[in-house]
């Protein structure tokens, strides 16, 4: 979020009686910036309204006009919970960030990946293990990583 | 041992209905259907079966609390197996579908349950599909749905994905989550038993509790009783993870010692590694040293060890891990599955990972040790449902059994592993 931005949203909750009036107003400047709310967004806005992220990912889900990000047409979901962290996933999700230019909860901007770090995926026999979609991938290594996504072409 | 359970593991034939048959399958069912409920419950009652998904509770006497005058009753299959460590549910349902729907419907037969409920996790889409192609056979069969193999008996059965969420695996939070809200668990009392899905009694059971059903039924609750200790009966499965050569689920006795599962089973530990730690049932229970871990595997002797079998999901952790990295892990997970309802949870783990965070990374304060138990302190026994204590009982055990790598950490204000 640009730092214009976040002082046009600070500035519209000092208009309000409570800053938290300002949710939905904030949330459409985000979005037309942003073309959507991204995770790291609502988490921006609770800061500068002082809600709980939860509250804003309960008025982005409810209204029809607000977006959630667009996930890219591969979500590549990365567990690194315990099991798949002592395998090895700290540097399969390092290899994947560098490979796409990406961090978890982004997209890239061709709208082909979406990377995302998630908690176990009940897979801790092959770890560490990646989602695509609905395919899972066993066993990483970095390379091994790399080399998968790359074939997705 | 013999392979009971898993007996059909790796066998793409019993996929399919007719090869599930003539492997053996549904004479359980058809024996089941040739008693009444009652003696049905009995015999459950009689095997000594204890839940498999983290609690150990009897199932017999759990489905005694349904209230005998009830008009619907629901049954929940719990497959949302989510506790890190845990894959056991997931090998038991690619592998052999049939089993966990013919357990479920004879559960379903002693409860007098005419509507079940599937909940599967929905990162499981290969096994989502597995269950559906199996469902839908056994309805064309007759196995489901109207008068079930001819008996009078009719049972409909709804495959029902979650959409994400540890805490849907707590049985409440389940419940709520089928009747389409966000999962935040309930206070118990009431208990599902008497008040559950849409404020039905509903019993919900774990995918291995239920697969068990088929055998009880058709060997007789002596023999399951006959295997493993007396208090904990039963094969069991037992999903081995982290730094050891042969990660894999196991099917071997109740009471089988954690160090044979470690080091015959599991093949011992990766090269120039030594055993340091081990997370017996699942990363919500405390944590054994290398010297505690000569223990037997059942329900009571690891509650003596100061451990919980819990999901039997155990995870090892070498000499060449940092147990404060070990922590922050565990710390995060805990945050981000956190619910948000109880205010000791919501706080306490965000808190938790913050500050397990600032010592692994050389920003911890010698004061940082009181606060993490403070809010241990503050956590434990104030939340509704077992998430908060699952994050402290790890958590608290880890600081309380390497206190020294922590201090070292904020000495040093470095992880001294990381040269």
């Amino acid at each position: 979020m640009s730092p214009e931005l976040e002082q046009e949203i600070k500035q519209l909750a000092s208009r309000y009686p409570v800053a938290r009036g300002a949710l939905l107003p904030a949330l459409r400047l985000v979005q037309k910036e942003e073309r959507s709310i991204t995770r790291e967004a609502v988490h921006r806005v609770a800061e500068l309204l002082g809600l709980p992220p939860s509250e804003v990912v309960s008025a982005v889900t409810f209204y029809t006009l607000l977006r959630l990000p667009k996930v890219g047409k591969y979500l590549i979901q990365v567990c690194h919970t315990l099991s798949c962290e002592l395998a090895g996933a700290e540097e399969v999700i390092e290899a994947i960030s560098q490979k796409l230019h990406i961090r978890s909860g982004e997209t890239t901007p061709d709208g082909k990946f979406t990377f995302l770090e998630v908690e176990c995926l009940g897979a801790c026999d092959m770890g560490p293990v990646m989602l695509i979609n609905d395919q899972y991938y066993p066993n990483l290594t970095p390379d091994r990583a790399v080399e998968i996504i790359e074939g997705l072409g | 041992m013999e392979q009971v359970l898993l007996r059909n593991r790796n066998k793409p034939e019993v996929l399919k209905l007719e090869g599930y048959i003539k492997a053996g399958g549904y004479d359980g069912l058809k024996k089941a259907l040739q008693m009444t409920p009652e003696e049905v419950v009995e015999e459950v009652k009689k095997s000594g079966l204890r839940g498999r998904g983290g609690a150990g509770f009897p199932t017999g006497i759990k489905w005694g609390f349904v209230p005998k005058d009830a008009e619907t009753i629901y049954l929940c299959c719990n497959a949302d197996e989510s506790e890190p460590g845990t894959f056991k549910d997931r090998v038991l349902m690619e592998n052999d579908p049939f089993q966990l729907v013919e357990g479920i419907t004879i559960a379903s037969y002693a409860l007098k349950v005419r509507k079940a409920f599937l909940y599967i996790r929905a990162e499981f889409p290969r096994q989502i599909r597995i269950l559906n192609e199996a469902i839908s056979e056994a309805y064309e069969a007759g196995y489901l749905g109207r008068g079930v193999l001819g008996s009078a008996y009719s049972l409909d059965l709804i495959l029902h994905p979650g959409a994400g969420a540890y805490i849907c695996g707590e049985e409440t939070g389940l419940v709520e989550s089928i009747e389409g809200r966000r999962g935040w668990p309930r206070l118990k009392p009431p208990f599902p038993a008497t008040k559950g899905v849409f404020d039905k009694p509903t019993i919900v059971n774990n995918v291995e509790t239920l697969s068990c059903l088929p055998h009880i039924i058709e060997r007789g609750a002596e023999w399951f009783a006959s295997v493993g200790p007396q208090r904990s009966p039963g094969p069991k499965l037992f999903c081995l993870s982290g730094e050891v050569n042969n990660r894999d689920v196991f099917e071997l006795p109740m009471g089988t010692n954690l160090r044979e599962i470690i080091f015959d089973y599991g093949d011992g530990m990766m090269e120039g590694k030594q055993l340091k730690a081990v997370f017996p049932g699942g990363s919500s229970t405390p944590v054994l040293k290398a010297e505690e871990t000569d223990v037997a595997m059942d329900f009571d002797s690891v509650k003596s060890a100061g451990s919980a079998l819990g999901s039997a999901g155990i995870i090892v952790v070498s000499d060449r891990t940092c147990m404060v990295k070990v922590a922050y892990n565990l710390a995060r997970f805990y945050a981000d599955e956190s619910c948000g309802q109880c205010t000791p949870c919501r706080e306490g783990t965000y808190w938790l990972e913050q500050i397990f965070y600032r010592i692994e990374h050389g920003e911890g304060e010698p004061d940082d040790i009181d606060t993490l138990r403070d809010i241990f302190m503050n956590i434990f026994g104030n939340v509704i449902c077992p998430l908060g204590d699952g994050a402290v009982m790890p958590l608290q055990s880890i600081l309380d059994k390497f206190t020294e790598e922590f201090e070292e950490h904020i000495r040093k204000r470095r992880c001294p592993m990381r040269e």
